[in-house]
């Protein structure tokens, strides 16, 4: 590299429109609590049949003729799929556990759209142009929190992070080399107006932050490098990458984060689909747990889908789109080893239009106690504001 | 101050060019509006594929599947939806090459304008692509005309239908709502008064909302079809919505008429020309500059050449600062426009540069093609727009962005500061540009400079 360019890898980030951040000093913030919640959206519609496989239940061979090989047993009802495998040892830390047979309350039309509108809105449907996400409404309701408290990672728009409070933003496709010389000219040409100057100097200063915080967080790169469950995870990968920025910024202020793992549309030849998808989620939260290090005991990681898909395998060796389905979560804050939830039974019957996994419980639910148990956060501004009209129901004891 | 050539370009066009000169007065910039935009957009009905060819591709190869036929149903879906994405990349380029070659761009920004009033965004594959068609079919032929034409066009249109669900809208006495006990959805009749007409702040009540969403039944499409009135689906009786009944044996006519009475309602009137004075003027317009719109749109019943009329004509229109800041849309063409790029480049650049220059950028700025949150659509206040990621997603394309465009042909940064800002040129500018070390540098300070970046 051509020393007189110090190129800035501008890690831009940015912070939700509305939160006015321009007065904002964006470092220096003092977070409101220790707990570290980060959210990842499985978008696609995750198969939870496929992941947490109810390998006793009487009719789940006949419903996965094609879709049973692999599996490692977990509780004698349950067992797990064996591309999950790198995350046993958390599995048996009870570091890893999983909500069963839950899903959002949108029925009947299964669009992913519609489906992952309604799961980041946090709202019982889709309700004409209230466009902010239920992390957001949870943000309101905290006082002193900071436009780095709560960091939404990735390319995609998250709805589930968009409202009123402040929260950041950030994309790995921003980047930005600037050489002295343009940095300097840039200054110049916007010292005059002052939404200028903020947000591109905010800009650069988080960059040549995260430029540092890479260079000299030697103590963050040691803990990934000597994690022995990080020797099979390919670093290059743009999922691991945002994991890695993700545990960066939670390792500092930030106490709140969400981002997307796509790739779970399995309508066809699931085996091999799902496998990469999980290997990806495994990736993910290996990365995540690696590189929180101590922070990872007071960390909970929820994994959120849509919907799940069909009982029954379809004619492709896949599955279509469905309505029960599961969550997976992990984290030293949360109670794993187990698989939550009141299970429906896969008779046809007891299916939700003799087709799909009946939902015995509203997904939002557990985000719900995750967030009174371990952030503190009442009842009433759970069930009125931020997930509206649900009703919480009888503590899982999902927190540990 | 009055008319001024410069702030002309920059306010109501797509910007400066060193190849296309300002507009000379008021009437120049009004009578661009009755110019056939050039690069063709497919409407709705001509787009191919349409929404049930593409649908009926992607059945047959759902049935063929574990058959001999698998694979060339397969193959056959593949084309359907490459021609579908075509589509959607080709509208995206001709939608920008409008602003980078018009003689002036108010005409394209007044299109931009009304799609975003009146947003639709897909609801997944088959309609991807039909984004840009829905505005080619009921926003364009009616800037140079009534706003209850283009009302009527935009509700009655199948993806407006298909977008705020109002096709799955059933009346519950209806004799469809009767035999599958189905019901209404409220989501078009709320959005037609909260953001189409009235505005938030309008005399209507959730009551007016029912009655109008038990008026609108009836309205739906099919693949085949486009659009139809299905009088099965229609809830039968009379409706009342702001105070005036609207008799439901009349069929699409008292829809119809509900519509042009929400399109010359005051209110109306007042919301359409509060939005166009603040995406053209500045975010909080000066009173008297709306009042004028306002009374402009009562007076010809919302004929909308009258109130642009009124706008360009009014003093508050011409001051000297420069209190807007480009959408990131904005900010790429008029920089393309200030390059020298012509219309022509855009409308062919090659789907890499489609994503490069286009796609990928907007989104890290903030304003992802045809994807804003919700029916409410972009913001239009500066400081929605100026977040450090916007910032760095705008200074990141004005640096590397100019060479692709004029293939290493870039300007001197001391000519192109004149080229792109004449008159609105400050001292820190017109130093800057000289003071780059390099010509990419020099090009993307002055994209990047507030005098740019604002209008």
């Amino acid at each position: 590299m051509d020393r007189r360019k110090f190129l800035t890898r501008v890690a831009a980030l940015g912070c939700s429109a509305a939160a006015s951040p321009l007065v904002t000093p964006v470092a220096l913030a003092q977070a409101p609590w220790e707990t570290r919640l980060v959210v990842i959206i499985l978008r696609g519609a995750m198969d939870g049949l496929d992941v947490f496989r109810p390998i006793g239940d009487p009719d789940y061979a006949r419903l996965r003729p094609t879709l049973r090989q692999g599996t490692m047993d977990l509780t004698g009802f349950f067992g797990m799929n064996a591309a999950l495998s790198p995350l046993m040892p958390l599995w048996q830390a009870g570091e890893l556990g999983a909500a069963h047979a839950v899903s959002t309350p949108y029925r009947d039309k299964r669009s992913h759209f519609d489906g992952q509108d309604i799961l980041e809105a946090g709202r019982p449907g889709l309700i004409g142009s209230s466009n902010d996400g239920w992390l957001n409404r949870m943000l309101q309701t905290i006082p002193g929190i900071t436009g780095e408290t709560a960091f939404a990672i990735g390319r995609d728009q998250q709805l589930i992070m968009t409202g009123d409070a402040p929260a950041a933003r950030w994309s790995p496709e921003a980047e930005l080399t600037l050489s002295p010389q343009a940095e300097r000219l840039l200054a110049l040409v916007h010292e005059a107006d002052p939404m200028f100057k903020n947000a591109s100097a905010q800009a650069i200063e988080i960059a040549q932050s995260i430029v540092m915080t890479a260079a000299s967080d030697a103590e963050g790169a040691e803990m990934m490098m000597a994690d022995p469950m990080m020797a099979a995870v390919n670093t290059n990968k743009e999922h691991v990458q945002l994991a890695e920025f993700a545990a960066a910024r939670l390792r500092g202020d930030t106490r709140i984060a969400s981002f997307s793992v796509s790739g779970w549309d399995t309508h066809l030849n699931q085996k091999g689909g799902i496998q990469n998808a999980l290997r990806r989620l495994s990736d993910t939260i290996l990365t995540l747990r690696a590189g929180l290090g101590p922070v990872w005991n007071n960390t909970a990681v929820l994994c959120l889908t849509e919907f799940g898909r069909t009982a029954a395998e379809n004619g492709t060796k896949g599955t279509d789109h469905g309505t029960g389905g599961a969550m997976i979560y992990g984290g030293g804050a949360l109670n794993g080893g187990r698989v939550l939830g009141d299970w429906p039974g896969l008779a046809e019957a007891d299916l939700y239009n003799r087709r799909d996994l009946m939902p015995t419980r509203d997904v939002r639910a557990y985000p719900a106690w995750v967030m009174h148990d371990l952030l503190g956060i009442s009842r009433r501004a759970i069930e009125s504001s931020i997930f509206p009209g649900l009703e919480m129901g009888s503590n899982p004891g999902i927190v540990a | 101050m009055r008319f001024d050539p410069t702030l002309a370009a920059v306010r109501f066009g797509s910007g400066l060019s060193p190849i296309i000169g300002p507009p000379d007065n008021t009437d120049a910039i009004l009578a661009e509006i009755d110019d056939v935009f050039a690069f063709a957009i497919p409407g709705y009905s001509d787009a191919d594929p349409s929404i049930s060819d593409y649908q009926q591709a992607s059945m047959t190869r759902t049935k063929a599947r574990g058959t001999d036929q698998a694979e060339a149903t397969e193959q056959a879906f593949r084309e359907v939806r490459q021609a579908a994405n075509r589509v959607y990349d080709q509208a995206l380029r001709s939608s920008l090459a409008r602003h980078v070659g018009a003689q002036i761009g108010f005409k394209p920004r007044l299109s931009a304008f009304f799609a975003d009033h009146f947003t639709v965004k897909s609801r997944g594959g088959p309609q991807r692509h039909l984004v840009t068609p829905f505005v080619e079919d009921a926003v364009t032929p009616h800037l140079n005309g009534y706003f209850s034409a283009m009302l009527r066009a935009v509700i009655t249109h199948p993806m407006m239908l298909l977008y705020l669900q109002q096709f799955q809208s059933v009346g519950p006495t209806s004799t469809v709502g009767k035999r599958r006990n189905r019901g209404i959805n409220e989501n078009l009749a709320r959005e037609l008064l909260e953001l189409h007409t009235l505005g938030v702040d309008g005399v209507y009540a959730q009551a007016d909302v029912r009655e109008l969403a038990e008026l609108l039944t009836g309205l739906t499409y099919n693949g085949q079809r486009g659009f139809f009135y299905d009088e099965r689906f229609a809830e039968p009786g009379a409706e009342t919505v702001l105070g005036i009944t609207y008799d439901a044996a009349d069929g699409l006519d008292n829809i119809l008429h509900a519509i042009d009475d929400l399109a010359v309602h005051p209110q109306t009137a007042r919301h359409i020309a509060g939005k166009i004075a603040a995406a053209f003027v500045a975010d909080t317009p000066d009173v008297g500059l709306v009042d004028a719109m306002t009374a402009a749109f009562v007076a010809t019943d919302g004929f909308l050449p009258s109130v642009y009329a009124a706008m360009l004509d009014h003093p508050a229109s011409w001051h000297a600062d420069l209190l807007k800041i480009k959408s990131p849309q904005r900010f790429i063409m008029s920089a393309m426009r200030a390059l020298g790029v012509t219309g022509d480049q855009v409308d062919q650049a090659s789907g890499r540069n489609t994503r490069a220059l286009f796609v990928t950028p907007l989104r890290v700025m903030g304003q992802p093609w045809e994807r804003p949150n919700g029916p409410d659509g972009w913001p239009e206040d500066s400081t929605d727009w100026i977040s450090p990621q916007g910032m760095a997603g705008r200074i990141s394309w004005a640096m590397t962005a100019p060479r692709i465009l004029v293939q290493n042909r870039l300007p001197d940064p001391r000519d192109f500061v004149q080229t792109a800002l004449g008159s609105l040129a400050g001292q820190d500018v017109i130093f800057a540009a000289s003071a780059a070390e390099v010509r990419d540098e020099g090009v993307g300070v002055v994209l990047a400079s507030p005098a740019f970046q604002r209008s």
